[in-house]
């Protein structure tokens, strides 16, 4: 029952401390508490945090654990985690990127451009390595401390119990000073694929696990790779089936082999065995070997995200295969969909609000399992007839373009758009399609900086070349006015061929309704609407 | 929409070049060049709707003929 480290430790970022709850009578009860102190669950409590709500986080660990991991991070998490106020910091270390190469054998068969228009503030993608970006996180959440939200972070605390009623939930904890309890209002769960609470209350988790095994080999090493990622179909090195090459901070590369299904895992991983598939690949041994690991394929999600007084992000609630990035990020998407939420519920919104996380993450979490179904369908053939037409799709590609964009080496994530959310309101503009009901704002110069650090976190009515009142207050919520002229990049993004737009803009920056003009009565039920009622 | 009606000016010979351009390949080669030949035409086909009225009667019409022998 004691607490042993399960892994070593990158960063140790929340020492244990003894908490005042320790000593009580009858457990302390919170408004929020969050198990796991990872992306998801460090970004929910900095958003939770920043808009006033107490919020206690637990981790059985006192910081982040070794590994690369979670590496590549998409413009729209950036985006979020700027809001939060930690994403230039990720931006300052990451590497940028945005274009991407595909080889067959020593042929580039395919190329391609995530980013291919100007004007937004965050890039494509960054890849920094999961212990910067929770570092980074942490920090943010040290100055939003510092500033007055109400954040605990509370290290080698770990979930042993929890009891889950109807207007709550209570935990049992180990700590280094033995147990105690504490009660939740809401407890969320951002403790990872394996989620011990999940397991605690019972609940499955379904799909598909793939049978192939993959190798991350992060080598140290300087070399004048471009920064894009590369990917090889049958490469010519024959290191594995197919294999992967991205730059990282600090001179470190991820390099991923794919090794097939009926494999030795511990021989695998002997370091003269990675080695050797690293120097057919480089051609050389000038490097050193910084962490390594062999993962499967798996895509399942939870039926629901919400069961009552307990709700899932990240990980406990979804798992998809790596290849598209869909993991941390989703994992902090759903982080920004139920903070402003919960916050609000916690605030006296009706119930059913929360609900619509279960809807619009369980729609986000299809999405990405669909997509990361297909990436891995095309990356290891099941049948001998998928790899006869995977096959056809590379041979075609070099002399033929339709085939191209056939070939699927992992589709990078992108944001859902909320089609049918319950929080929308029917589109009443001829405007374009990417800025409909339900999608996440595009981002656009503004004034000297970009539109979207310009929402802040709060709903927005957004004037474009229309008039507005300075703000609405309606359904215990309130819309601040932000006036934008028309520019190109505004017309191309939000307007189309309307000439002037009102949208109405929910905290986590999706589009809730869309007008050609400010209309009052209009604009109160669709704050209503947006609120849960 | 799929045009089911004959729509070949030479059946005859187009018939024979198909056969022609698998001589001499193994059935593994043939099965390669069928899969990239269907790739070739269901992309200058296009129309999702077609190519999926496309898939649905390759299936059902090998059903049949299984059926019926």
């Amino acid at each position: 029952m004691t607490l042993q480290d399960r892994y070593p430790l990158a960063f140790r970022l929340y020492p244990y401390a003894r908490s005042p709850d320790q000593d009580a009578e009858a457990p302390i009860r919170h408004p929020a508490v969050i198990v796991g102190a990872g992306p998801v669950g460090l970004s929910l409590a900095l958003d939770l945090g920043l808009r006033g709500t107490p919020v206690v986080v637990l981790d059985d660990h006192e910081g982040v654990g070794l590994g690369s991991r979670a590496l590549c991070f998409a413009k729209r998490t950036l985006e979020i985690m700027d809001r939060l106020g930690a994403g230039r910091d990720m931006v300052g270390k990451g590497i940028v990127w945005q274009k991407g190469r595909v080889f067959r054998d020593r042929d580039e068969i395919f190329d391609f451009d995530l980013l291919p228009e100007a004007g937004h503030e965050y890039p494509a993608f960054i890849n920094l390595q999961q212990p910067h970006f929770e570092r980074f996180t942490m920090e943010a959440i040290a100055r939003a401390q510092a500033g007055g939200a109400p954040i605990e972070v509370r290290g080698k605390n770990r979930v042993d119990a929890a009891t889950v009623t109807e207007d709550g939930a209570t935990l049992d904890l180990m700590t280094p000073d033995g147990p105690y309890r504490i009660a939740a209002d809401y407890l969320i769960a951002c403790d990872g694929a394996r989620s011990p609470v999940r397991s605690m209350l019972g609940l499955g988790f379904e799909g598909r696990v793939f049978e192939d095994n993959f190798l991350i080999a992060d080598v140290k090493m300087t070399a004048d790779f471009p920064t894009e990622r590369w990917f090889w179909f049958e490469p010519w090195f024959k290191s594995g089936d197919s294999a992967l090459l991205h730059k990282q901070p600090d001179d470190i590369w991820r390099i991923d082999f794919q090794l097939g299904w009926d494999i030795d895992r511990e021989k695998e991983l002997k370091p003269e065995n990675i080695r050797a598939r690293v120097d057919k690949m480089l051609g050389h041994s000038d490097y050193e070997l910084d962490w390594c690991s062999i993962y499967t394929f798996q895509c399942r999600r939870m039926e629901r995200f919400r069961h009552g007084r307990v709700v899932f992000a990240g990980d406990s609630a979804h798992q998809v295969s790596p290849f598209g990035a869909r993991g941390a990020n989703s994992g902090v998407q759903d982080a920004d969909n139920l903070g402003w939420k919960l916050a609000a519920v916690l605030a006296g919104a009706p119930d059913a609000l929360l609900d619509s996380y279960d809807a619009e993450r369980v729609m986000a979490a299809d999405e990405n399992i669909l997509n990361s179904s297909r990436s891995t369908d095309f990356l290891t053939p099941k049948t001998e007839v998928s790899r006869l037409f995977r096959n056809a799709v590379l041979d075609l590609a070099r002399q033929h373009a339709f085939a191209r964009p056939l070939i699927n080496s992992g589709r990078l994530s992108l944001p859902c758009i909320y089609d049918g959310s319950p929080l929308n309101t029917a589109d009443a503009l001829d405007g374009p399609a990417r800025s409909r009901p339900g999608a996440p704002c595009p981002d656009a110069p503004f004034g000297d900086g970009f539109l979207l650090q310009s929402l802040g976190g709060g709903f927005t009515l957004l004037a474009i070349g229309c008039d507005a009142p300075d703000s609405l207050e309606e359904a215990g919520a309130k819309a601040t006015r932000l006036s934008v002229e028309p520019t190109p990049e505004i017309r191309d993004r939000y307007l189309a061929s309307a000439s002037a737009a009102l949208y109405l803009i929910r905290p986590d920056q999706h589009v809730a309704g869309r007008w050609p003009e400010f209309d009052e009565t209009a604009l109160r039920a669709a704050m209503r609407r947006a609120m849960g009622y | 929409m799929l045009n089911d009606t004959p729509n070949i000016p030479d059946p005859d010979g187009f018939y024979a070049e198909l056969l022609g351009t698998h001589e001499g390949l193994t059935p593994e080669e043939s099965h390669a060049l069928n899969a990239r030949l269907i790739l070739i035409l269901a992309n200058h086909i296009g129309d999702r709707e077609t190519l999926s009225a496309a898939l649905e009667a390759a299936r059902t019409s090998g059903q049949n003929t299984g059926e019926a022998s």
